[in-house]
Parts: structure tokens; sequence; C-alpha cells
């Protein structure tokens, strides 16, 4: 049991590392496609920490839909937008942008980290229970089978909408 | 916590078999490395595409009929994942889940059945 503990805390430390080491990456490359590459790392870390808590379904969610296709279509974006092509790909901000976004990074650390501890402050966190996505299925089937339908309206409406705002005529 | 103990190791095998695999091919690679002579030459770094030499560059921009693909798929692509809850329990849920992921689907379907009445899936 003990070990289990040390073992899931060492994880969870390695790939919050990475996710960190990433996430640098991401903002400090002067390659835009190498940035939306480097983001595939943060989001598979985060997809491991999903794993680590045991919630499944929802790290499967995150690979399927973040790492699959958001970033596909962060890439798109890039190679079908991109104005200068060729080797000369130095992105850099001026000095006050980036000292902005820092500041704007650490007050959003310190709001966050607030609210988690002002939420949570002083409860003791029972064990982790493994969410199996069986039961993602049972509460999809039975409590919120309406909402489970609208979405498909929902997507279909996003379908629609992207179509008409792709196409001109 | 035994659960939870069972759970992690089943996905310990997924990941030493992903450290496996890259650490074949970085293995390979770098065994590669070390054996083989190195004398650089300047053909040796052009991209090779059936003999002919590349005209431009690989970063060049890419033609904007691509996006809409990369649109219908990130939909797609959510659709997928709701399918994957309903796999887990098909037993359990036999005609009833049937039904209502048809209707889940077949209203998904419409958005194709549309973007193939606007052209979108022609390649003009």
């Amino acid at each position: 049991m003990f070990g289990l503990l040390v073992a899931q805390n060492i994880a969870f430390y390695v790939i919050a590392a990475l996710i960190v080491f990433g996430a640098l990456r991401v903002v400090t490359c002067k390659n835009l496609v190498h940035a939306a590459l480097w983001l595939v790392l943060v989001l598979a870390g985060v997809a491991g920490q999903y794993i680590l808590l045991a919630a499944e379904f929802v790290a499967v969610t995150q690979v399927l839909v973040y790492l699959g296709a958001i970033v596909v279509l962060f890439l798109f974006g890039i190679m079908l937008t991109r104005a200068k092509t060729g080797h000369d790909l130095e992105l850099d901000n001026p000095t006050p942008a980036k000292v902005g976004a820092g500041v704007i990074g650490v007050l959003l650390l310190g709001v966050m980290g607030y609210a988690l501890w002002d939420a949570w402050r002083g409860q003791e966190l029972g064990d982790i229970v493994v969410q199996r996505t069986a039961e993602v299925s049972d509460s999809l089937f039975s409590t919120y089978l309406l909402p489970f339908e609208v979405i498909s309206v929902l997507l279909l409406a996003a379908l629609i909408g992207a179509i008409v705002l792709a196409r001109r005529d | 916590m035994s659960e939870y103990s069972e759970f992690v190791r089943q996905y310990l095998t997924v990941a030493i078999f992903a450290a496996v695999g890259i650490g074949l091919g970085a293995g390979l690679l770098g065994l590669g490395r070390i054996f083989r002579p190195v004398r650089p030459q300047e053909q040796k770094y052009l991209v090779y595409e059936s003999g002919v030499d590349p005209v431009g560059t690989g970063w060049s921009q890419s033609q904007i009929r691509y996006y809409i693909y990369a649109l219908l798929f990130v939909m797609f692509d959510v659709e997928a994942v709701f399918l994957f809850p309903w796999a887990t329990r098909l037993e359990a849920y036999s005609t009833f889940g049937l039904i209502e992921m048809l209707i889940f689907v077949v209203i998904l379907a419409l958005g194709l059945l549309y973007a193939w009445r606007k052209k979108v899936l022609r390649w003009v």
C-alpha cells in the first residue's frame, strides 16, 4: 500500500516535470509548428495524470480529442494561414508583452492555487476510486440520456456552422 | 485500493510497452550513429523523392480546402468519443442502447449528408 503511494507520487512528479518542460518549450519555441508539437507532450502528460487518478474515460477523451483533433486543427491552421513561408520562422514578442504574460501567468497561478486551497482546506481526500468507463456509460444511458442526444444536435449545428463559415456560397 | 493497484498495473504494462518501443527505435538509431562513418556532403542532406531534386521548401503553405476536412474530422472525433462508453456496455443496453446510439449517429450523419449535398466533399 505504502509502496504504491510512493510509486504514484514519483510518477506524478515525473509526468508533472515533463508537462512543465513541454509547456515552457511551447512558449519559448521560435518555430510555430514545433510549438504545436511540444503542446502534444503537454496534453499527453495531462492524459497520463488522468490515468494516475484512475479516470480512464477522461484520459481517452483527452488523447482522442485534444491530441488527435485539436492539435491537428492547430497544425492545419498554421499550415494554411502562415503568410510568411520559408525557413525564417523566428517568432518573438517584445519584452513588455513577455513581462505582461509572465505577470498574468503568476496571477492566474495564485488565483487558482488559492481557490483549490480554499475549497479543500483541512479536508482529507479519500482513496482514489477507479472510475470505470462502464460507469460513465451507465449514467450516459440513464440520467443524462437526453443531454447525450442533445449533444448530437449541438455537434450537428457546429458541423453545419463550420461548413457555412468555411464556404462563401 | 487494491482495485486501483490493479488498474495502475494494467497501465504500467502500456507504459512499459511504449518505453520498449521508443527505446528500441532510439537504441537502434544510436547504434547506427556509433558504428557508421561520418562523411558529410551537401547532397546527402537533400530531401529524397524519387531521385528528383526538390523545388522550394518543405514549409510552404497548404491548400485552404484541407481545412474543411480537418473541421469534419474534429466533429466525428468527438462523436467517436461517445461510442466508447456505449461499447463497454453493449450487452447490458442491447436494443435500447442500439436505438439511442443510432439516433445519435443518424443526427450527426445528417451533417455529413449536408456536407455532401453542399459538395464540400468533392475534390475540385
